[in-house]
């Protein structure tokens, strides 16, 4: 198979490192040669964070360049315009549509933008949207986002629901297994 | 087993299974989980020390006993250590001794771009550098053999890709390495004039076996693929050759770029009619093969600066770029910042309010540089705020003591800060320096130090006195207070600066990500009192922004820490 390539992005504390752990050990489990990046530091302090996820029958580069992705899983509306180049022109951005103002909107030294997810979609992106925060709230905790839009990703590829489950039940500490099983199944059903 | 584990982790189990009994180290992004990652084995010894320098001494000590050992770091604190790393290379090993080293193309997380492979070279130390976590694996577990076998430190040359990228490694299993006998051997230890000449034909020696090693060994390898093109590359720019080129090219990947091959070069130049050297940052490989008077295309067309991609080198082999769409809008950025709730707002407003001269440091008080605080006026290296106030303060004299300060965290003075202090009191500035303790060091993710209390499996330690501390290093005036209070950091600050002798003040609290740290209920504003003054902006707190002309506070960060609420003249914020 040729070489998938997937990115998560969205801001720091969002919980895109755990999101990155469950589709790698998904993507392991299932045969693939897998790589993940991301990078550690300074992006932990609310800063835009980006991981590369890529999967195949043999994968050499870890990191995802302009137009290659096929699949952006956006935390938040900014971020996905931010990375919009990197998809491919045929590709698909799953975006939560909350907004997280940066530092330079809330120090009123820019402004957030209007309509961009909108604008992508006139450019001819797909581009599907939802409310994840909402689904979270509704599974438990605002923290799920993050499964809530691997639920909704996992339409994408083309792995069975059971075998997702079971990559949670792997990757999540066993107390907020049951929490994250419900906001991975309202995102996959939204 | 196969497993998905990022390159620092790999390092960890392949030194592990290597038979490593004893590792020391500073943390540093991008080489901290290395360390983390060993700490999780509790058949051997590991530990942060205050600093590389230390590290990489107790590496040596462990190494002089009999015992494979190792330590890891950043680039820049391959500097701090570059004093022992030198002699090392004199000495020798008895226990094998790996130095792992952790550089940062395109700078996520540091204050330069520097490139380790001159330390080797300038040591004459060999170093190896893994292109995925399976030689991550593989290679952290063959320097002990390396080591012991040619008598050197080795070095462990990642990158942040490397280091920060899981792929799948085939984990086996550890080596039994016992602590090898202890022979007392002056000759070889005691580096004094009349041994250390003696050592030094050895250690030249040595290169040229390890040179011989180069042109055969596990590390190099050859993938004849066209006799049209071929690429000299290494660690992470080789992924990127085969993803961008695939097999339409020949490849020699370097994975030892000390001491490098000569012959192999050179057979392998004479196979392909274009040669190419693709390395990220300083031409290191480059020279080399243009010193054998092989031509190549290197610098020329690949930057000195930043990371690499597949995208780099498809577009210097004219490849086209793929179709992108993009927004029109402009998207505004989005670099970190200090937390809501950080201990150190408080203290850096109080800074800026008074227009004072900050010497900054290295750790995430870095980011009281950023608007709208712009609290600080220069970061250099580890320790540098101390030292450097002092310099200042003999430059500028009086008039400047009375309005500048040194900001340092308390793992960073630990780390090199000490050694300034001294420095200010014995030779007499009237220099004010605030260590910002936030009882962690916070920057590289929570790892204990020497004045927490804890050591780096979480278990009670020693804990350094810092007031005690500063006293005895010959300071009179040292003073505490909590950054939440601004009415006392105003205080503090003003009398310090005012004192006719040196003092420290320490602004403490403890980060407020720490899960000790109990945080309470979140602010709320009152739009009916708030005036829209926006006093309360100018902390930079990530949790307050401006709704319809009225102050709103994110109950999502808000961590009920009170600091816009003591800035609010009109008792807005409940």
């Amino acid at each position: 198979m040729k070489t998938k390539s997937v990115m998560i992005v969205g801001v720091g504390g969002q919980g895109s490192l755990l999101a990155s752990k469950l589709l790698g050990r998904l993507l392991v489990d299932e045969g693939y040669d897998v790589k993940v990046s991301e990078v550690h530091g300074m992006s932990q302090r609310g800063g835009s964070v980006v991981t590369y996820v890529r999967f195949g029958d043999k994968v050499y580069s870890p990191i995802v360049t302009e137009g290659e992705a096929d699949l952006i899983i956006a935390f938040e509306k900014l971020e996905a315009a931010r990375y919009a180049k990197y998809l491919k022109t045929e590709g698909r951005i799953v975006v939560n549509t909350q907004q997280i103002d940066p530092m330079p909107v809330i120090i009123g030294a820019a402004q957030y933008p209007t309509g961009v997810l909108e604008e992508l979609t006139a450019k001819g992106l797909s581009v599907d949207a939802m409310d994840a925060l909402e689904l979270a709230r509704q599974a438990g905790s605002a923290k799920a986002v993050n499964i809530v839009l691997m639920g909704r990703a996992a339409k994408y590829f083309d792995i069975p629901y059971e075998r997702w489950i079971a990559a949670i039940e792997n990757t999540v500490a066993p107390k907020f297994v049951e929490m994250n099983k419900v906001a991975f199944d309202l995102g996959y059903r939204a | 087993m196969k497993k998905l584990l990022i390159g620092n982790q790999a390092v960890a189990a392949g030194l592990y299974d290597g038979g490593l009994q004893v590792v020391s180290s500073y943390p540093g992004t991008p080489s901290t989980e290395i360390t983390e990652f060993l700490a999780k084995y509790d058949d051997i010894h590991s530990e942060w020390a205050p600093n590389e320098k230390v590290a990489c001494e107790v590496a040596f000590g462990a190494s002089l006993a009999g015992a494979r050992s190792a330590c890891a770091m950043k680039h820049v604190g391959l500097n701090v250590a570059a004093d022992p790393l030198f002699t090392l290379s004199y000495t020798g090993v008895n226990g094998g001794l790996v130095i792992c080293v952790a550089d940062d193309p395109a700078m996520h997380s540091s204050q330069n771009e520097q490139d380790s492979r001159h330390y080797a070279m300038a040591a004459k130390v060999p170093m190896l550098e893994p292109s995925d976590s399976a030689e991550a694996y593989a290679f952290s577990k063959a320097a002990f053999q390396l080591s012991e076998q040619y008598d050197t430190p080795v070095l462990l040359r990642m990158c942040t890709r490397i280091a920060h990228s899981q792929s799948i490694v085939e984990v086996g299993q550890r080596e039994d390495a016992p602590v090898k006998e202890y022979v007392k051997n002056p000759q070889k230890y005691i580096m004094m004039p009349g041994n250390a000449i003696q050592r030094h034909p050895i250690v030249e020696q040595r290169t040229e076996a390890l040179r011989k090693l180069a042109e055969n060994c596990e590390f190099n390898t050859v993938e004849l693929l066209s006799d049209e093109v071929g690429v000299i590359t290494s660690g992470c720019s080789y992924l990127y050759v085969k993803e961008a080129l695939g097999d339409s090219v020949s490849v020699l990947k370097i994975g030892m770029p000390y001491p490098l091959p000569t012959q192999l070069i050179k057979d392998f130049a004479a196979k392909v009619k274009k040669l190419y050297v693709i390395e990220e940052l300083d031409p290191v490989i480059e020279t080399h093969v243009r010193a054998l008077g092989i031509d190549v295309v290197g610098k020329d067309v690949f930057s000195l600066l930043g990371e690499f991609s597949q995208k780099t080198v498809a577009d210097a082999f004219g490849k086209e770029a793929k179709a992108t769409v993009s927004a029109d809008s402009a998207i505004p950025g989005r670099p970190p910042m200090m937390c809501a709730g950080c201990p150190h707002r408080g203290l850096f407003y109080t800074l800026a309010k008074n227009k004072i001269t900050a010497l900054g440091d290295i750790g995430c008080y870095t980011l009281g540089a950023v608007p709208p605080l712009n609290a600080l006026d220069s970061t250099l290296c580890m320790g540098a705020s101390v030292s450097g106030l002092h310099g200042f303060n003999l430059a500028r004299g009086a008039e400047s003591e009375g309005k500048s300060v040194a900001v340092i965290g308390d793992s960073t003075f630990m780390h090199s800060g000490m050694t300034g202090l001294v420095n200010v009191a014995y030779n007499a500035t009237n220099s004010t320096v605030i260590i910002l303790d936030n009882s962690i060091t916070g920057m590289t993710g929570h790892q204990q130090n020497p004045t927490t209390g804890y050591n780096i499996k979480g278990d009670p330690a020693a804990k350094v006195d810092l007031e005690a501390l500063c006293r005895a290093l010959g300071i009179n005036r040292v003073r505490v207070v909590d950054p939440y209070d601004l009415k006392a950091c105003d205080t503090v600050i003003k009398e310090e600066l005012a004192a006719e002798e040196p003092s420290v003040i320490i602004s403490r609290r403890p980060c407020v990500l720490l899960k000790s740290v109990k945080t309470l209920p979140p602010l709320t504003v009152d739009p009916d009192k708030c005036k829209s003054c926006k006093r309360c902006m100018t902390l930079g707190c990530p949790a307050i922004s401006m709704k319809d002309g009225k102050a709103v506070v994110d109950a999502t960060l808000c961590v009920g820490c009170g600091v816009c609420k003591q800035l609010c003249a009109f008792d807005a914020i409940l």
